[in-house]
């Protein structure tokens, strides 16, 4: 989004766009505050280039002798301390609402691990890296870790709560501006700490109810155009295929998915098999079965993760990739 | 010009009388006393916050998992944990004796009563390592490695109910484990104190050293002090 | 070009020495096991310097690998692993290996028994044993770097450190360990000798404000620094042996290394600032000519910042999973801290008001201090405020805060004591001309690398990012080009300090007029520090006409 400079004046453009009335009461305390530091910045900034210029060395001046003065001492002691009293309730109020989520919340659950976040609905049905919500109804996300600390953070809501291995905790918001919102890791958590990020989508309640029973209105997209592998493509970036498997040789974590199908593999248990569209879905849905050699069985099940239109787009996809 | 007063000269400092142990940057010897005084509470200071550190630790993690701590603390031998309060206290005794004795510049006395401590100090480590062996045959490890034995729990696949044991036994090796290091440091000391007063080096004018090792000793038992209802008390 | 120098009269009954403790005994054995504080002011200078050099190193090519998303330099590409080591080193090294030790270990060590007319510090033998710890405490950090460095984050998070990270954890957090005991002792050292060894005549409220701040830092170092050793102890056995302490996987908790990291961490942060603020009483009252505004009230401010750093750590954890009560507890508590910050600077503020303020190149440090610690304290309003905070903590915001704080307060405070004292540590005058420009380079590369970083941060940018949003790119382009300007101010510093060693020794005893004991004493002083022992008479940072006790008799 573009600022102009006035909104660089005012301190509107130091903030992301808003997507929760949440989100703009955070606002006002922030613009309060800001505020409040250009004052006080100015009140020392000025004095102190003012006095450098004012009482600039002259041979002979005499300093007067001002050792204190009690009642300026005490001024600037509790003139802060009131202003500090007021921004703790100010910014309490907020808390306030962010530690507690209304009752009638949408609860999805969600679980972070190296380096990709999972949702579960109500209904049980699952997604990585792709949170739907619907619009004006509140969302309470339940978090827990599989592996190290991670941090959910929603910038366009405001909020943010590290997810702790072996422990809940909880953020929650209501949104009320469609569309795409990003959300990240903000807790640092190893190697691929700024790629674990995704998309929150704010839907009305009808696309929210397709997408629930679909996977959005995205699919029918491809369906109509008959582009399989476009949609497999898709879902490689976004079900976090691609944190351990390239699509241009490179080996990592997971072998390339580059020259995979049909390839003759050899797999750790000493048998070998060729990469068959029923050898990939095995993969997916029980990926220790059969590994390859050379890798570790390190691969999380996508079992109840993909649909089954998503996996036939992510063998399209990897069939593609000759 | 009114800065310096010409009595109190730098490099005037060994003249006839002075004490050897004098040094140069402190005025008076009693000056040089009390700094190092001041030293030595600093640094005990830090050693009461170190051990803060895991008795907070110990304490949070007991609210977590209370009745693994009641149950594991059954394990350890209150009988043993209060004979070896028994014998810091008295070497306690031992060392205020000490340092009582090189004030007044009693050196057998101050020998026999170092001797005296540091076999006291033998006593607990002994008494601890017969604990330490009797855990280990239990297999009540701290760490991973607890339960590794006959008991048929593996590691890696610790129960959640075996967590606290775990922790409670890690809490308990690594704070007598310190405590230990500390006593074992402070035989080191006692030693080096025995041999300098078998060359007559301490007398009322000088025993700052007996007088600072004395201090470390007390606060090493005063852990133990805290250390013993903490693992062997509680219920 | 300036009225600067020999403003007052220049005390002529120590004319440069013949003898004077860096000729004196000049074998390497002498300085090897030298227990003069100043000998071992000189080497902890050497030592934390040589880390500024590296840590600043890492963190201009930190921000050369932020330059454009594509990570690339002159055909190179970083990868994120690389990256992640690179700001865990850059960070690590700063604190404790650079900020941590700096003025307590160089400035301090040299200054402190100067000021207070003492012949040395407590226990010289302990002050050089101190010195070694951290040359150890050095070796170990800079060798786990050969093990496969380290990737956690200066912070050394749990489980992350004690189950994921595959990299020398163990041997950096015992480095860590080793470098606190080297803390620990100087801290020690500067107690006992502050409270012992002060010049006849020289109470408590007599001492300079600088004895007072690194007192207060002091007593910082002696009560957090052992619960960070026990904590990197835990965190080295939990990572060898898993103790299920702090990995949750064996039963511990990680939220728990967090309080006990920040027990020690957020006090270590007035081991850092409380050094900065202390130089800053110095060099205010110096070159306004004027004694200092509100003695007390600065002197006590000391004392309540430490006392402060001890109950607001929590602070650090508002969505880290601390009890909700705690959350709140800890922020009221933290907003205390504006208060005794506040005082230092209008004390400051008003001690300039009428004075006749010579800017020379320390006074300009002490000017960028006013205005950078201002920025970093204000921004810190938003962070200890609740709502604001979750939002902006752990993003780039924070980073550009602290770094305001750490680097834009106390480096330039550091920078700027360098300066004032390098004559009588040297007993050279280096190039007044030069180091009025490195200062104002330094002001404006500092503020171009750390402004765009609020706005990048409060739009969103989480910290210790390898990756970036295209809508940043401006912003940390904007960085990059201003640490290119640090660190060109940087290099030009060394280059004249280095380069004034190359001179005959010419500084006069007192070249800036200062009030303080160190003054009193020829440049650079001789081994025993004073000829005579000096005796206090009046109180300090007095400027009357008469008063001044420089006259020569």
């Amino acid at each position: 989004m573009e600022h102009s400079f006035i909104d660089y004046i005012t301190g509107q453009a130091m903030l992301p766009p808003r997507g929760s009335e949440f989100a703009g009461e955070v606002d006002l305390v922030f613009i309060g505050i800001y505020w409040l530091s250009i004052i006080l910045f100015l009140a020392i900034t000025i004095p102190t280039v003012y006095f450098a210029w004012r009482y600039k060395f002259k041979a002979g001046r005499v300093t007067p002798h001002q050792t204190h003065n009690t009642t300026l001492e005490i001024m600037w002691s509790v003139g802060p301390l009131i202003i500090c009293v007021g921004l703790f309730f100010w910014g309490l109020d907020g808390w306030m609402k962010y530690a507690v989520a209304p009752g009638d919340s949408m609860e999805v659950v969600v679980t972070g691990k190296q380096w990709l976040w999972q949702f579960e609905y109500p209904d049980g049905s699952r997604t990585v890296n792709d949170l739907h919500v619907p619009i004006n109804k509140p969302v309470k996300l339940t978090m827990t870790s599989e592996d190290v600390l991670h941090d959910l953070f929603v910038p366009d809501m405001r909020v943010k709560v590290d997810v702790i291995p072996g422990r809940y905790s909880m953020i929650w918001f209501t949104p009320n501006v469609l569309g795409p919102h990003t959300f990240t890791c903000a807790e640092y958590c190893g190697k691929d700490h700024s790629g674990m990020k995704g998309t929150l989508t704010v839907e009305s309640d009808a696309d929210f109810a397709k997408f629930m029973a679909t996977g959005g209105t995205e699919w029918e997209e491809y369906r109509d155009r008959n582009d399989w592998a476009g949609w497999g493509k898709l879902q490689y970036e976004r079900k976090g295929c691609n944190s351990c498997h390239s699509v241009d040789g490179t080996s990592s974590k997971g072998p390339t998915w580059k020259g995979l199908f049909s390839k003759n593999e050899s797999f750790t248990d000493g048998s070998t098999g060729i990469a068959d569209a029923k050898y990939l879905e095995q993969s997916m849905l029980q990926p220790n079965a059969k590994v390859v050699k050379g890798f570790e069985p390190i691969m999380p099940t996508f079992q109840g993760l993909l649909r089954n239109h998503e996996i036939k787009g992510l063998q399209a996809y990897i069939e593609s990739l000759k | 010009m009114s800065t310096t007063t010409p009595e109190l000269h730098t490099h005037g400092g060994h003249e006839e009388g002075h004490n050897p142990y004098h040094q140069h940057h402190f005025a008076t010897m009693e000056q040089q006393f009390d700094t190092a005084k001041i030293g030595i509470w600093s640094f005990l200071a830090t050693e009461v916050l170190m051990f803060g550190g895991l008795f907070v630790g110990y304490g949070i993690s007991q609210g977590k998992y209370p009745a693994e701590f009641v149950e594991a603390h059954a394990h350890l031998d209150w009988m043993m944990g209060a004979l070896n309060t028994i014998v810091l206290l008295v070497s306690s005794w031992t060392m205020v004796m000490a340092v009582d004795a090189a004030k007044t510049n009693q050196r057998a006395k101050l020998k026999m009563y170092l001797l005296f401590t540091i076999a006291c100090a033998f006593i607990f480590l002994i008494v601890k390592y017969f604990e330490y062996e009797h855990k280990w045959h239990e297999d009540l490890m701290p760490f991973k490695y607890y339960g590794t034995g006959e008991t048929g729990i593996r590691p890696g696949d610790l129960m959640p109910g075996s967590h606290g044991y775990a922790t409670f036994f890690s809490f308990y090796f690594m704070m007598t484990g310190l405590h230990g290091f500390h006593i074992i440091v402070g035989i080191v000391l006692l030693a080096w104190l025995y041999v300098k007063a078998g060359r007559d080096r301490f007398s009322s004018a000088y025993y700052t050293p007996v007088d600072l090792v004395g201090l470390y000793w007390h606060i090493v038992d005063m852990i133990w002090i805290y250390l013993f209802p903490l693992y062997y008390l509680i219920s | 070009m300036e009225p600067v120098l020999h403003s007052a009269p220049q005390v002529g009954h120590h004319p440069a020495p013949g003898k004077h403790y860096l000729n004196e005994n000049t074998s390497l054995w002498d300085w090897i096991t030298t227990v003069d504080h100043k000998r071992i002011g000189l080497m902890y200078l050497v030592g934390s310097l040589f880390f500024f050099m590296i840590g600043g190193l890492l963190a201009l090519l930190l921000r050369l690998v932020l330059l454009t998303p594509q990570h690339t330099l002159f055909g190179i590409t970083v990868d994120a692993e690389g990256y992640n080591r690179l700001f865990t080193l850059h960070g690590a090294i700063m604190v404790f290996l650079f900020i941590i030790p700096s003025i307590p270990g160089s400035l301090t060590n040299f200054v402190l028994p100067l000021m207070l007319g003492a012949k040395d510090v407590a226990f010289p033998k302990l002050n050089l044993a101190s010195f070694y710890i951290y040359v150890v405490g050095a070796i170990m950090a800079v060798s786990s770097i050969y093990f496969g460095a380290i990737d956690t984050g200066w912070t050394f998070y749990t489980p992350y450190s004690s189950s994921s990270s595959s990299t020398s954890v163990a041997m950096m957090t015992m480095s860590v360990f080793v470098l606190g005991f080297s803390s620990i002792l100087t801290g020690l050292n500067f107690v006992a000798t502050v409270h012992k060894l002060r010049a006849p005549g020289m109470g408590w409220f007599d001492m300079p404000l600088f004895v007072w701040g690194m007192y207060s830092t002091a007593v910082i170092q002696i009560l957090a620094t052992p619960v960070l050793a026990i904590t990197l102890v835990l965190l080295a056995i939990e990572k060898t042996f898993h103790i299920g302490i702090f990995d949750p996987k064996y039963g511990g908790d990680p939220v728990l290394f967090q309080h006990f990291f920040w027990f020690y961490s957020h006090p270590a942060v007035y081991i850092m600032i409380l050094p900065g603020m202390a130089i800053i009483s110095e060099l205010i009252p110096t070159f306004s000519k004027k004694t200092i505004f509100g003695y007390r009230a600065i002197a006590y401010s000391s004392v309540s910042l430490a006392l402060v750093s001890f109950i607001v750590w929590g602070h650090h954890m508002f969505v880290a999973g601390q009890s909700q009560l705690a959350t709140v507890v800890f922020s009221a508590l933290t907003f205390l801290v504006a208060i005794p910050s506040g005082v230092k600077v209008f004390n400051w503020l008003t001690t300039m008001y009428k004075g006749n303020i010579v800017l020379a190149s320390p006074m300009l440090y002490a000017l960028a201090f006013l205005i950078l610690f201002a920025i970093g304290g204000l921004t810190g309003i938003f962070l200890g405020t609740l709502s604001t905070d979750i939002h902006l903590t752990d993003t780039y915001f924070v980073v550009a805060h602290f770094h305001y704080v750490m680097m834009g307060s106390t480096v330039t405070a550091f920078i700027g004591g360098l300066h004032y004292w390098w004559p009588k540590m040297t007993g050279r005058m280096y190039n007044e001309k030069l180091a009025k420009i490195a200062a104002v380079l330094w002001f404006i590369g500092f503020n171009a690398t750390f402004l765009p970083q609020f706005i990048m941060g409060s739009q969103g940018m989480p910290r210790r990012y390898y990756n970036y949003l295209d809508q940043f790119q401006p912003f940390h382009a904007f960085s990059t080009f201003g640490s290119w300007i640090i660190g060109f101010s940087l290099f030009m510093t060394l280059a004249y300090l280095l380069a004034s060693l190359r001179k005959p020794c010419d500084a006069p005893d007192d070249p800036w007029g200062g009030s303080t004991l160190e003054w009193r004493t020829s440049s650079p002083p001789i081994t025993h520090n004073f000829h005579d022992q000096p005796v206090l008479e009046r109180e300090p940072y007095d400027y009357r006409p008469g008063q001044s006790g420089r006259e020569t008799h």
